[in-house]
């Protein structure tokens, strides 16, 4: 059989959403374990901003890579999204007056919508801490540089203090912003959902799901997505309540 | 019993449809849904008007040609029940029942709720068979097979094609009726032989006919008369995956 045949059939559109899904989620679950640092039990500030000025000194330009393989990884992902919603539309192209369904999920029928607002959080959420470039919100220019810290001591080099970017100012200062953590937290709210179907589906997808495992896999996608869902909203909460400052 | 049906009537392919509303009174609780239309056929000949078309064939749940979509549902709210088999005491006096035909591209309509399913037939051509020469029959129980994979191949041969699966999928995705077609076969040595083949050829034609792609709802399964499961279509993908690559090595089967 022609190759391109096999290239553009549905399920290898559904192989490229359910690997890239698969990164998805490992990244989600990376960045949390990450920012949870913010906690002062988990770290704190100066943990936070030594966790920063890693990332950022990774050797071999490591960061680059990571950061091309996750912008390719979304593009993957919304460019089949696209493709999947055209076909799956073009294939019906009369509907029915009564539009009941028996057994699908609210997540499941509502993965495009989770999706495309999560596509909206995603590049907000890249200018906003990434590049730093929301007008309003420009943190490079605003917020001062600090000591890079090590065991609670300034890391010297060469005879000199090592200055960093104060990320955990930059999140303090962020969510102190209501709208943008309600944003935030709405975003979270929709991935929360977006994984619940998501985390058991690119099983499925990929082939490796029986009924037993559906059973399993539905809790553990349940119980993931939560987990992401709390985790992540508790920090813009305990800004805007003040247990973080 | 008294109903209200609201019928898609719709006098050719080509033609546009719309619903139309019947009133059907003293319908028996026993009879059955296609019976029901039956009596309302009879009674809209004695008017002088044009029977609503649908279409069925053994009426004993076997034959797969009944394709209503009521209240929403490929083949009413019943689970594991064709329309044929579909009783009316299922539903409540004073109801008002909406039927429509099965709705997908590869499924135009002929005419009201009669639908052209030749679109499976192709698939099934495509690679639906194992390829036996022929000769003496040979004997039955000469190849050894697993219980587990008998009992896989028949619950996968369950399948009656009745195209319920693509009415009741958004996306009106034929892998549940090509997954426990190719499955069927895949799952036994005798159609071992003939494996990635046939699974490329199958999703293949199924892309073709212009078909939707499966995203996990599992409407398909919900409806099913047969209760084929999901697990089919994940036996599919796997099997899909397997014979790609090997293909691109010219080593597919
Ligand atoms: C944080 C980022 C995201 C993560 C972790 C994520 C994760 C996932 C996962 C695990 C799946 C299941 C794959 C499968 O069924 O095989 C999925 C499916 C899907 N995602 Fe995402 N996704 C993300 C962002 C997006 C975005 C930005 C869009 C669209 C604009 C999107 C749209 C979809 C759609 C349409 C599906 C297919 C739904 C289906 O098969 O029913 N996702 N996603
Ligand atoms: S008429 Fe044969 S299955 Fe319903």
């Amino acid at each position: 059989m022609q190759v391109t045949t096999i290239l553009f059939s549905s399920l290898v559109k559904k192989y490229l959403m359910a690997v890239t899904g698969l990164i998805g989620v490992g990244f989600v679950a990376g960045h949390l374990l990450g920012n949870l640092q913010v906690y002062s039990l988990l770290g704190g500030a100066d943990a936070f901003n030594a966790y920063a000025y890693k990332l950022h000194h990774l050797p071999y330009g490591l960061l680059w890579i990571v950061r091309i393989v996750l912008l390719a990884t979304v593009a993957v992902h919304v460019w089949m999204a696209v493709l999947l919603t055209i076909e799956n539309k073009r294939a019906r192209p009369e509907g029915y007056a009564d539009n009941s369904t028996v057994q699908a999920t609210y997540a499941s029928k509502t993965m495009r919508w989770s999706g495309v607002i999560l596509l909206a959080f995603i590049i907000f959420h890249i200018a906003h801490y990434t590049t730093r470039s929301v007008p309003g919100m420009k943190y490079n220019e605003t917020i001062e540089k600090v000591p890079l810290m090590k065991e609670g001591k300034p890391v010297m080099q060469s005879g000199e203090v090592v200055m960093t970017f104060d990320a955990y100012t930059m999140v303090v200062q962020g969510f102190s912003n209501l709208p943008v953590s309600i944003f935030y937290i709405v975003a979270m709210g929709l991935l929360c959902l977006h994984l619940t179907h998501g985390v058991s589906s690119m099983f499925q997808s990929v082939g490796l799901r029986n009924h037993s495992w559906q059973k399993r896999l539905d809790k553990i996608a349940l119980v993931y997505g939560w987990g992401i869902f709390l985790g992540f909203i508790s920090i813009p909460i305990s800004i805007l309540t003040g247990v973080v400052s | 019993m008294n109903l209200k049906l609201k019928v898609w009537r719709q006098p050719s392919q080509e033609a546009a449809g719309k619903f139309e509303i019947y009133d059907i009174e003293s319908v028996s609780e026993d009879s059955s849904f296609l019976e029901m239309l039956d009596i309302l056929n009879e009674r809209l000949l004695e008017k002088g008007e044009g029977p609503v078309h649908f279409d069925h064939d053994c009426r004993e749940g076997i034959c797969g040609m009944c394709s209503l979509t009521i209240d929403g549902i490929p083949h009413g709210p019943e689970r594991a029940t064709t329309a044929c088999q579909l009783h009316m005491r299922h539903f409540k006096d004073g109801d008002t029942i909406t039927i429509e035909p099965w709705r997908a591209k590869p499924f135009p309509v002929v005419k009201d709720l009669v639908v052209d399913r030749t679109a499976f037939e192709r698939i099934i051509q495509s690679g639906g068979y194992v390829s036996v020469n022929t000769g003496a029959a040979p004997d039955g129980n000469a190849i050894p097979i697993p219980k587990k994979d008998a009992d896989f191949a028949m619950d996968a041969a369950a399948c009656i094609g009745c195209g319920a699966c693509v009415a009741a999928c958004p996306n009106a995705s034929a892998m549940l009726f090509t997954s426990a077609k190719a499955s069927q076969l895949n799952t036994l040595p005798q159609g071992r032989p003939e494996k990635d083949r046939r699974t490329l050829a199958m999703v293949s034609t199924m892309d073709a006919e212009g078909f939707g792609n499966c995203t996990n709802y599992g409407e398909c399964e919900a409806v099913c008369p047969k209760e084929i499961k999901l697990d089919m279509i994940a036996k599919l993908n796997r099997d899909f995956a397997v014979a790609s690559v090997k293909n691109l090595f010219g080593k597919a089967g």
